[in-house]
């Protein structure tokens, strides 16, 4: 690790625990009410689930419109485990219910990533597209079938372990580890499958194991994402799982960048926000948020970031170097 | 030695037989033309040989290992690796990176040491950034590292699709048409590159060119095919004379 990667580190760390702090701050202090912790809980699941749906449409450049199934699937399977280990009467600290939870979820929605990644991945584009908006229903519909998780009428009594420490933290953990995935040798050859498939086979990637990989990892995270959300809801219903929730998810990807992880993270924190800041006038909230959208279309097609991601390093360096320019101008002028 | 041979392969698409009974010999260290007028089949006898296409019938064994229905990426591991007629970069990534994704086979770390950036992922990545920079310092393009593949200029890009293609530390490297669109420097300097890359990593080259003085310049041996048949084989020299190549370029 040379000097300037551990100087970002560093800097990146001091700027988390600082986000932190405020945070913490403002909650004990109550300067932010229950109802603006619950916004910022569910910005940071659906920071988790963009992040995780960027694998694959931003890394992998596939369209997966299917990512509520995965997370409805990560959900359920960790909501279920963690009520029979408490039914159970093991009492672990609440922590430590949870990230069992999570793993499980995650662990079974990348079972299913890899079980509906391997054949549906021989298509490409929009035909993936359908075949995933396909998958996610029958997911759907299964849980709406499903007895012993409440059927249509929903899974109660979810214990609710997430506060907004934990899922803070989990967060940052698991934006680290997409993050590092993209610039790994892994990461690198799922990009290149991106960039050029043919090529990609040709420079000696197996691209089939990667395709899947992929897909299976952003399954592994969405049902991560699930878990959180059910130990938060404290309460499931299918109907919570449907396309638009994962159009809405693939829309937050698109708006930051495919590809860009920081622009995930920011487009997730604006289109959560935004809708609950609209709420006043709830009349023209659609009206508005479709705007945006188009807005955005139209003079940004690549996203926020495009495909580059935001570094605080840089971003404090040109600030350094513009008030230096500003200050050997002034001095000019003094002389 | 041996290094590739391909016994009477043949690709049909249909009712059209695109390359018909073709058999090739590739030894050690050897700098083989494959020429041929539009649509004589060459591009098709590179897809079968990297495994692109598997051959209606036929054999073909790279070290002695047959690599019939073998994946692309399975061949590139046996030791061939190739570039494309039209430019296949990954445009939107460095050169470096271009080179380091080739190298993917030799970089040693598993996902999750990746993932939590254990020492490992740190020794391995610094040790493949230092031999993918050697292999663009050979091209004079280390100060192209960085550049995005997309914004390099027209023979760099050239020139890093071959690097990469070396990266896999191939015994056998196919190009197809290095020179298209160059001009006459630019292909000068690639025929000097070429017969410097074969000399210094010591492989069998095998190219595809429609441009005659860079073919007749460095090949050691050309082979000529139309309709899917080979024609004439033989030295530069031979094939210049000889009647049935110079009917099949000029009509009788």
């Amino acid at each position: 690790m040379d000097h300037n990667k551990k100087k970002a580190y560093l800097i990146n760390a001091i700027a988390i625990v600082a986000l932190y702090l405020v945070f913490f701050v403002l909650i004990q202090t109550k300067t932010m009410n229950n109802y603006f912790v619950g916004i910022a809980i569910m910005t940071c699941i659906m920071i988790i689930m963009a992040m995780s749906l960027n694998i694959v449409a931003g890394f992998l450049g596939e369209m997966a419109l299917g990512h509520a199934g995965f997370m409805a699937i990560g959900a359920y399977s960790s909501a279920s485990f963690s009520m029979a280990l408490i039914d159970g009467g093991l009492s672990l600290p609440p922590i430590v219910t949870l990230v069992l939870a999570m793993i499980v979820g995650g662990i079974v929605a990348g079972i299913f990533g890899f079980l509906i990644g391997t054949p549906t991945l021989r298509l490409r584009g929009d035909y993936l597209g359908i075949v995933t908006i396909g998958f996610s229903e029958i997911i759907r519909i299964f849980f709406i079938n499903f007895g012993p998780t409440g059927g249509a009428a929903g899974l109660k009594g979810i214990t609710r372990l997430v506060n907004f420490n934990n899922v803070y933290w989990i967060t940052i953990i698991v934006a680290f580890l997409i993050f590092t995935l993209g610039r790994s040798k892994q990461g690198r050859a799922i990009i290149s499958i991106r960039e050029d498939e043919i090529a990609s086979e040709a420079a000696g990637i197996p691209t089939t194991r990667y395709k899947v990989l992929a897909f299976s990892l952003a399954a592994f995270f969405a049902g991560v994402g699930g878990s959180l959300y059910a130990h938060y809801q404290s309460f499931l219903e299918p109907s919570k799982f449907g396309f638009m929730f994962s159009i809405e998810m693939f829309v937050i990807v698109v708006l930051g960048g495919l590809g860009s992880l920081t622009g995930s993270i920011i487009s997730a924190i604006v289109l959560t926000v935004l809708p609950e800041m609209l709420r006043s006038f709830s009349e023209y909230r659609l009206l508005v948020y479709s705007l945006v959208l188009i807005i955005m279309m139209i003079f940004r097609p690549q996203g926020i970031f495009g495909r580059s991601e935001f570094s605080l390093i840089a971003f404090i360096e040109s600030l350094i170097q513009r008030k230096n320019v500003k200050n050997s101008i002034g001095g000019g002028e003094a002389s | 030695m041996t290094v590739l041979s391909a016994k009477n392969i043949t690709m049909q698409f249909g009712g059209l037989t695109a390359v018909d009974q073709f058999n090739l010999e590739l030894s050690a260290n050897e700098l083989v033309g494959l020429i041929g007028p539009n649509g004589a089949g060459k591009t098709t006898i590179f897809n079968m040989l990297t495994g692109v296409y598997v051959p209606t019938m036929g054999e073909i064994m790279l070290n002695d290992q047959s690599i019939i229905k073998k994946t692309p990426h399975e061949i590139v591991k046996l030791g061939a690796s190739r570039t494309f007629q039209n430019i296949r970069l990954f445009k939107d990534l460095t050169a470096v990176e271009n080179v380091k994704i080739a190298y993917h086979n030799f970089i040693d770390y598993n996902m999750v040491q990746g993932m939590f950036r254990t020492k490992k992922f740190w020794t391995e990545e610094k040790k493949a950034h230092e031999e993918c920079m050697k292999l663009l310092d050979i091209f004079d393009m280390g100060e192209y590292a960085d550049t995005l593949a997309k914004n390099l200029p027209y023979g760099q890009q050239r020139k890093l699709e071959i690097a990469r293609a070396l990266a896999s530390d191939p015994k056998v490297l196919m190009l197809d048409e290095p020179a298209a669109g160059m001009n006459p420097n630019e292909t000068a300097e690639l025929m000097e590159t070429i017969h410097f890359i074969r000399n210094k990593f010591d492989i069998t080259v095998l190219l595809i060119e429609h441009d005659m003085k860079l073919v007749m310049g460095i090949c050691e041996r050309i082979i000529v095919v139309d309709y899917g048949k080979t024609i004439a084989e033989g030295t530069p020299d031979e094939i210049k004379n000889n009647p049935d190549v110079i009917r099949a370029y000029l009509g009788d």
